[in-house]
């Protein structure tokens, strides 16, 4: 129990300060990193939770999609994040004051509200007790039967994201010569003389 | 020193905390703004994984999968018009957004 605690902790401590290091970096790209740090350790509160699938989703979307885009466009767009940062401290109190408020009131909802213990009771889907069901095992029974409309949706989705970044970003050059096999293979019947040869004559 | 669900949730909070807090102390940079929009929702995810935990039910990590989902696809689309921004005014500063004249 003291080893859960230490765990905790220490992933918890690890999330937080890299999410603030996210959006207080100076360098973009040192942002970045701070967020995938965040998801690594919030993939730890993850397996801790006993959420094992998720924890190893969390990295391989995140770490190996999302974050590595992120790093892409960071490094593909030549801006000045020097100016962009002007007025950092114009915008401090205001955004200190409303987050702190909007931390006082979540912590307040959670110290000062109780969990009921019926409310275990009431689990539409029982999670299967560790040993005799792995996580990704009933995770993918209950996703493939009774949410199996949600998982085609999400993959709807996905792919209209894909189908919408790509008509985004495409674009064609203007003066840039390319290849147009139809116009090179064609020949025009008015100035080409077909001969029917006869074999073992000339014409 | 046992670890409940008030103590999750209290992680989830700050990350929320300064997931809003970072929209608004950089408000010239649509990136991190970004950023600060993928910390709102692990914050979100982190609540539904704890919720599911402790009260012993699955279909919470379901809905954190289908939350993934549509981050990853928000992330790609933001960025993507991030990009053609970019490509037509030479800057991502969030002022000149406003603007919306071809």
């Amino acid at each position: 129990m003291l080893l859960q605690a230490i765990f905790f902790y220490l992933f918890a401590a690890i999330s937080v300060a890299a999410a603030v290091m996210v959006i207080s970096s100076r360098n973009p790209v040192h942002s970045v990193l701070f967020l995938i740090l965040t998801f690594f350790s919030a993939a730890g509160l993850f397996i801790m939770l006993g959420a094992e699938f998720l924890a190893m989703i969390l990295i391989v979307v995140y770490v190996g999609a999302v974050a590595v885009l992120f790093l892409f466009v960071v490094m593909m767009l030549d801006v000045d994040f020097v100016e962009l940062r002007q007025g950092f401290l114009q915008y401090l109190p205001v955004g200190g004051l409303i987050g702190l408020i909007l931390l006082v009131e979540l912590i307040a909802v959670l110290t000062w509200s109780t969990m009921s213990p019926e409310l275990t009771a009431v689990a539409q889907v029982p999670i299967p007790p560790a040993g005799e069901v792995s996580n990704i095992e009933a995770i993918g029974q209950l996703l493939y039967t009774r949410y199996i409309y949600f998982f085609q949706t999400a993959g709807l989705i996905l792919l209209v994201a894909m189908v919408g970044a790509i008509v985004l970003t495409l674009r064609h050059k203007e003066g840039v010569r390319r290849q147009n096999i139809a116009d090179q293979v064609y020949r025009d019947p008015k100035t080409v003389k077909l001969h029917k040869v006869e074999s073992g004559k000339g014409i | 020193m046992e670890i409940g669900l008030s103590h999750y949730l209290s992680v989830a909070a700050i990350l929320f905390t300064i997931g809003v807090f970072g929209i608004f102390l950089n408000r010239k940079n649509v990136i991190v703004i970004l950023m600060s929009v993928e910390l709102v929702l692990l914050a979100v995810n982190i609540n539904f994984v704890a919720f599911s935990a402790f009260l012993g039910d699955l279909v919470g990590q379901i809905f954190v999968l289908l939350i993934l989902t549509v981050a990853a696809a928000e992330a790609a689309i933001g960025l993507a018009i991030l990009v053609v921004y970019y490509r037509n005014r030479g800057s991502i500063a969030v002022e000149d957004i406003n603007m919306m004249k071809g």
